[in-house]
């Protein structure tokens, strides 16, 4: 292979002298070109990125890279996202996977890494599988804020929490706890078996059922995962109605989840006899609400978190936060926000939607 | 047997809500079978069913969204139609290309699905965005059958006495026993490979649109890995996966077969992994019985063979 290759050249060499050179001449000024874009590119992260605040003019870059793309509640989160980048004056961009899977997150990361992301903005479908992957982009400077579902904290530099877990959890109970009459069956409808936000919420449900008297009559009898598939979470709901004659009540902490719940409990003789609370979006949930299916549910704006996010990512970039507790940033028009425990920083209580008050709401 | 099990284990499995359940569940399942059948027994296999589901699912979503007031024979009608054109294009590429059904299958498959985010984006249509008389039609029944399952049973019927008594129909068996042979006997194979794949899309557009009736949300990611479940349904159905034998019968058997089993092994709380399993186990089942019966078969020929000379 090789000695054709010389024997190629060798007869060639004569012939194409100048075209030789003129090749010779474009290689040498496409090294340049792409020295002086190399030069540019290595430029700005040392410009922006020092803590002095001198390199002011580049746009901050923010990416913000969600559990799934197309999906619609996180479509609510990105658009705060945006409206947030946008008010800092910095460049607002969106990656991720289609599946929201373990692992696929880990090469959107490296791809944010090796184009020099000022700050990533991640909601992980996995605490622990994007850890390598982030403390790379943070060893080239990048900034983390973990966003509605927390990666293991040595990871991220912050997690915006909407609320705090343990109110989200505890809303769901009462909820369910009034809808049932404070006694029964019930079980929870999850997203994947691995995500970290709904086990949180599941671990503080199973807590306060434990240990609140109030609830000493209500059994959790199963915890099932429609992987926020529409049609698997529907079936999941049905195996679950099929498996639990008694069955009163269904806790679906996830937005997927209640509305695909609610679509099978709307068609079925179980409208109105089982209860179903959890977090849904407005907008998906208002027919169920208006035909009698689904009594009340509970979410917060989900705008409000990429919208934080955004102001956490340049405070954290600026200098202004490190991650610390205690440490304070303003987050436009929604006002300071202060780090707490654990690198967490809390948007707001969750709000309760019902036939009376779903359609003040359009997200 | 399974049922009778079942239903003594779990009461609440045979109530009218879990039999309507359980229909209900086959259906869409069915009639993708039925269409993969009719490719299956022509040697090929259609990989993209379940991206096609996902397109048409959504086009309908959309359809219902941008004319509000649209008739649903209509809705029904271009959804098949659009499910035939996605079909056409799978067979042309198998016919004309030559290139094996299940490299270009796979190839639409990511083709559709990549259309149907593109297209879709995070743009979900809701049940509530379609009207009430379409979305009854997966609840009401008629003598405890619901509607779509009898529209199911319908095509079922129809479509194995055409693969029966038909001569396009037979030709399909005569393909997929032997394509070589059956362009020297005259049997427009291109033909009638096209019609299998266009008839497969007309079948995913009208399950597509089932779907959306019976389901809440249609978006990007509609009928995600659904295809797996067809193929396993027609296999474990008798239809043998170089083609040349079986019936759509035997599809649909086996697509209520597997969605009765998921349901039955649910209601009797087995463990979703072992679900799974227990499903992987039928199909090698399936494909092992079917190899023995072939087996024997040629065996007993030869034997005969040898008798007579």
């Amino acid at each position: 292979m090789k000695g054709r290759t010389m024997k190629l050249i060798h007869t060639r060499a004569h012939r194409d002298t100048a075209s030789g050179r003129r090749i010779a001449a474009f290689a040498a000024i496409a090294t340049t070109v792409a020295l002086v874009a190399t030069g540019c590119a290595a430029a700005t992260p040392g410009d922006s990125g020092g803590s002095d605040g001198d390199g002011a003019t580049e746009a901050l870059s923010i990416a913000f890279l969600p559990k799934q793309l197309n999906n619609p509640y996180t479509d609510v989160v990105l658009s705060g996202g945006k409206a947030g980048t946008e008010e800092i004056g910095g460049e607002y961009s969106v990656v991720g996977p289609l599946e929201a899977s373990a692992s696929s997150q880990v090469s959107f990361i490296n791809t944010l890494t090796q184009q020099g992301t000022k700050v990533i903005v991640i909601a992980a479908n996995d605490p622990d599988a994007v850890g390598p992957a982030l403390e790379e982009a943070r060893a080239a400077g990048a900034k983390i804020v973990a966003f509605d579902s927390d990666t293991n904290p040595d990871y991220r530099d912050v997690f915006i929490s909407q609320v705090v877990s343990k109110d989200v959890a505890l809303i769901q109970v009462e909820q369910i706890a009034e809808q049932i009459g404070g006694s029964g069956e019930i079980a929870i409808l999850s997203a994947t078996a691995n995500a970290t936000n709904q086990n949180e919420w599941i671990k503080f449900i199973e807590e306060e059922l434990a240990s609140n008297p109030e609830y000493a009559d209500i059994t959790l009898v199963a915890k099932v995962y429609g992987d926020d598939d529409d049609a698997k979470s529907f079936q999941e709901a049905q195996g679950l109605l099929s498996a639990y004659p008694n069955l009163k009540g269904i806790i679906s902490p996830t937005t997927v989840g209640i509305a695909a719940t609610a679509r099978y409990l709307s068609t079925t003789d179980f409208k109105g006899k089982v209860a179903l609370v959890g977090l849904g979006l407005p907008n998906e949930m208002r027919e169920f609400v208006k035909d009698g299916t689904v009594k009340e549910f509970a979410l917060w704006d989900p705008a409000q978190l990429g919208y934080v996010a955004a102001f956490a990512g340049q405070a954290l970039v600026d200098g202004t936060i490190t991650g610390a507790v205690g440490d304070t940033f303003m987050a436009g028009e929604l006002g300071e926000k202060e780090v707490g425990e654990g690198g967490i920083v809390i948007v707001g209580p969750p709000t309760r939607f019902n036939a009376d008050n779903i359609d003040d709401y359009d997200f | 047997m399974l049922v009778v099990v079942t239903a003594t284990i779990n009461p609440l499995f045979l109530t009218p809500q879990g039999v309507k359940d359980l229909l209900l569940n086959a259906t869409i399942v069915v009639i993708l079978a039925i269409g993969q059948a009719l490719v299956i027994i022509t040697r090929n296999v259609d990989l993209s069913v379940g991206s096609i589901l996902g397109l048409v699912a959504f086009g309908t979503g959309t359809l219902f969204a941008v004319y509000p007031g649209i008739p649903i024979i209509l809705v029904f009608v271009i959804g098949m139609a659009f499910g035939a054109v996605l079909g056409a294009v799978n067979g042309l590429l198998v016919t004309i290309a030559k290139v094996p059904a299940l490299v270009i299958t796979l190839g639409t498959l990511y083709i559709y699905r990549g259309v149907n985010n593109a297209w879709a984006g995070g743009t979900q249509y809701f049940a509530g965005d379609r009207p009430r008389a379409f979305s009854s039609l997966s609840t009401d029944t008629i003598f405890g059958f619901p509607l779509i399952t009898l529209l199911a049973i319908a095509v079922v019927v129809g479509v194995a006495i055409v693969l029966a008594y038909t001569r396009a129909g037979r030709d399909l068996y005569a393909i997929g026993s032997d394509p070589a042979a059956a362009r020297l006997f005259g049997i427009p194979v291109t033909r009638r490979v096209l019609g299998a794949f266009v008839a497969s899309g007309v079948l995913a557009g009208l399950a597509a649109v089932l779907y959306a009736s019976r389901f809440n949300a249609v978006g990007a990611t509609t009928g995600t890995g659904l295809e797996l479940d067809v193929v396993a349904a027609a296999v474990v159905g008798g239809v043998a996966i170089f083609g040349g034998s079986g019936t759509v019968v035997g599809a649909a058997i086996g697509a209520l077969l597997l969605t009765t089993i998921t349901s039955a092994l649910t209601a009797l709380r087995v463990d979703k992994f072992w679900q799974q399993a227990i499903v992987g186990v039928l199909i090698i089942a399936a494909i092992s019985v079917d190899r023995l019966v072939s087996l024997n078969r040629a065996r007993k020929l030869r034997v005969s063979e040898a008798r007579n000379v």
